[in-house]
């Protein structure tokens, strides 16, 4: 085990896998310097060949790795910001998402898009954006949004090998979180929910960057009498739908803590989920934990006002308690 | 036309037997799309299609200068590239008809014609998405080293799209095997171009050094020599060119378009003009006046195109419908990823 950040846990699994497979190869914007230190050394490494720096061109970018994964290669791309995925979300939603049904199963698309995500930086509106609900109704795309460094290494490596294309969301600013990373190769599987608590009295499910103050929460809860499961999803294509349910069936109660905007977010999502097949399990109505329908301000008093923090996640649960005491 | 005068350039004709293997081909090509529009009017076809007649030249020079390595992209007026790199009609009608035996298990159809083992990554829905996805293509070409080259098709539609631009740089900037043949043919969907395009569309690649013929689309020959010199480049290292084909749709952008539009946006005369410069009539001419072959010979190729078509619509009838629920499972190649 190493103490590592989310961001050079990242970086490891890139090496790892770069050093393991011949037809990885890794392109976009800044890369060779990266900005966020995701990508370092990469390009000194393996060369200019598999690790380039590419043209501020996005529109272009996502096809390309369409292209160069039709033709046998394991592409990286790397768009910096998740905003900039808009910039060439056309490629995306109308190819890589659709390419493998649109030819009757001809292809397979190796892809792995990363971008970092989401506010609390005072990157303003744009640069602040959290598109995984989007991404998520793509339906020919996988979503992962790890939140340690652990799941982001093992997350990386399992989206890199994968067959499909992954978006790869990275809650990484400041280089994210600090956690131990084993030491021992190993693949964080898609589609399987992670336990960061155990608890009795209400499932919390969080999502990346949320995870964190569910867990905080969980903890203020904890003295106050009420024990919070804190389920941390890891990737949200493929949902690990049973392992929240069978949560909720030992719980009763379901508040899902998300960075999305309110309309449609993946919050909304795992309620209606929760809410057509674990009914029957519900003591108390589930409540979503999400952002007002708004652009993210750039002032931090404004930002911090929007974003669910583990003070609001205590006062929505303890509600929930309440309510479904009487 | 401008080109590097200190690189060693092909200047080759077309051998006898290429060009009679290359008539067949595009009068294949008419004669399969003559039918689906037939079809399409019938009420045979689930969707529409956009006819390629009139432009076969372009997708035949250029395709006989590839092989099953190399790869295409393609446009929503498909067929005609899918045909000329070598995709078999017999699946791609089946595909139209929306049948389990088409060559994407009818789940594509006729703006989705692909067959990547015969390196034509595919008909497409979006105007210029071929575009990046043949530099991507010609990235990992380069990468392989083995020659191989790529070849995007697109419309002067789509030279008006922004990700031409983008995807000329990085082919220029990494000299990447990759051509880009623009088939000039009048119209963006149905506004005529000279109403929503400025300049000259080549003129847009030589800013980056890109080499740039302008051709005439219609004379099989010429493509093919524009093309022999511009495959010869990418094979060798010496990066992408660009051919813009100057030619003609003769039939709409959609063969449905006369049930909607209220008015015509082009007049006979102009559609008849150009029929009387129909490419595969230039070339039959060229064939018989040159005596490369007979009117009888052509016949004969008449005789066994006809019969390859009547066979594939009866194949493509007979075929069964795709299982209704196949679909999700195409999504995905396969959960999660293989083991280490």
């Amino acid at each position: 085990m190493a103490r590592k950040r989310l961001i050079q846990a990242i970086n490891d699994a890139l090496h790892e896998e770069m050093a393991r497979d011949p037809k990885v190869i890794l392109f976009g914007e800044d890369v060779e310097i990266s900005m966020f230190g995701d990508t370092a050394g990469l390009h000194e490494r393996f060369g200019p060949d598999r690790v380039r720096n590419t043209p501020i061109s996005e529109a272009s970018l996502t096809g390309m790795a369409v292209g160069a994964a039709t033709s046998g290669y394991r592409v990286v791309l790397h768009m910096m910001f998740a905003n900039f995925i808009y910039t060439g979300f056309d490629a995306i939603a109308n190819q890589m998402a659709k390419l493998r049904l649109m030819t009757g199963g001809q292809i397979e698309l190796p892809i792995t898009i990363v971008a970092g995500y989401g506010g609390g930086r005072s990157t303003a509106a744009q640069h602040s954006d959290t598109p995984y609900p989007l991404l998520m109704n793509l339906g020919g795309l996988n979503v992962a949004v790890p939140a340690t460094p652990r799941d982001a290494k093992g997350l990386m490596k399992t989206a890199i090998r994968g067959r499909d294309p992954t978006v790869f969301l990275e809650a990484g600013g400041r280089g994210g979180e600090s956690g131990e990373v084993p030491d021992e190769e190993y693949l964080t599987p898609f589609g399987e929910a992670a336990v960061g608590r155990e608890g009795t009295d209400v499932t919390i499910v969080a999502i990346g960057s949320m995870v964190r103050p569910a867990m905080r929460a969980a903890k203020q809860l904890d003295g106050q009498g009420i024990s919070a499961e804190v389920l941390d999803c890891r990737t949200l294509v493929p949902l690990d739908e049973d392992g929240i349910l069978r949560s909720v069936a030992k719980t009763g109660r379901l508040v899902v803590v998300d960075e999305a905007r309110d309309r449609c977010s993946a919050a909304s999502h795992i309620a209606a989920v929760v809410a057509e097949r674990g009914f029957a399990s519900l003591a108390a109505p589930i409540r979503r934990l999400t952002v007002p329908d708004t652009a993210m301000p750039y002032a931090p008093a404004a930002e911090k006002h929007l974003l669910p923090n583990p003070e609001k996640i205590v006062v929505a649960v303890s509600a929930l308690m309440a309510g479904s005491a009487n | 036309m401008p080109q590097d005068s200190d690189r060693t350039l092909p200047n080759r004709v077309p051998t006898n037997g290429q060009l009679l293997s290359m008539f067949e081909r595009m009068l294949t090509i008419r004669r399969f799309e003559e039918r689906l529009g037939e079809d399409f009017h019938a009420g045979k076809l689930p969707g529409g299609v956009h006819l390629y007649i009139g432009q076969e030249a372009v997708a035949v020079g250029v395709c006989a200068h590839l092989d099953d390595r190399d790869r295409i992209t393609s446009t929503h007026r498909g067929h005609g590239h899918f045909i000329a790199k070598g995709g078999d009609p017999k699946p791609m009608v089946a595909e139209i008809y929306g049948k389990r035996d088409g060559i994407c298990g009818g789940m594509g159809g006729s703006m989705h014609v692909a067959d990547v083992s015969k390196g034509i990554l595919g008909a497409n829905g979006i105007v210029a998405g071929g575009i990046p996805i043949a530099a991507g293509a010609a990235l990992a070409a380069q990468l392989d080293g083995n020659g191989r080259v790529v070849v995007c098709f697109f419309g002067d539609g789509a030279a008006n799209e922004g990700v031409l631009m983008e995807s000329m740089n990085i082919a220029a900037l990494w000299q990447l095997p990759l051509i880009f043949v623009c088939e000039h043919n009048g119209f963006s969907e149905f506004s005529p171009s000279d109403t929503v395009t400025a300049g000259e569309i080549r003129e847009r690649a030589r800013p980056f050094g890109m080499p740039a013929e302008l051709v005439d689309g219609n004379d099989l020959v010429a493509v093919w020599r524009a093309a022999d010199t511009a495959v010869d480049r990418a094979r060798t290292g010496q990066g992408p060119s660009f051919i813009e084909a100057a030619t003609y749709r003769i039939r709409g952008h959609l063969e449905a378009e006369a049930h909607f539009l209220s008015r015509s946006y082009r007049s006979e005369e102009e559609v008849e003009r150009w029929r009387r410069n129909d490419p595969i009539d230039r070339l039959s001419g060229h064939l018989l006046s040159s005596e490369i072959c007979s009117e009888a010979e052509i016949s004969a190729i008449e005789a066994k195109i006809g019969e390859a078509v009547e066979e594939a619509a009866a194949f493509a009838e007979a075929s069964d419908l795709p299982d209704a629920d196949r679909a999700p499972a195409l999504m995905f190649a396969g959960g999660p990823a293989e083991a280490a």
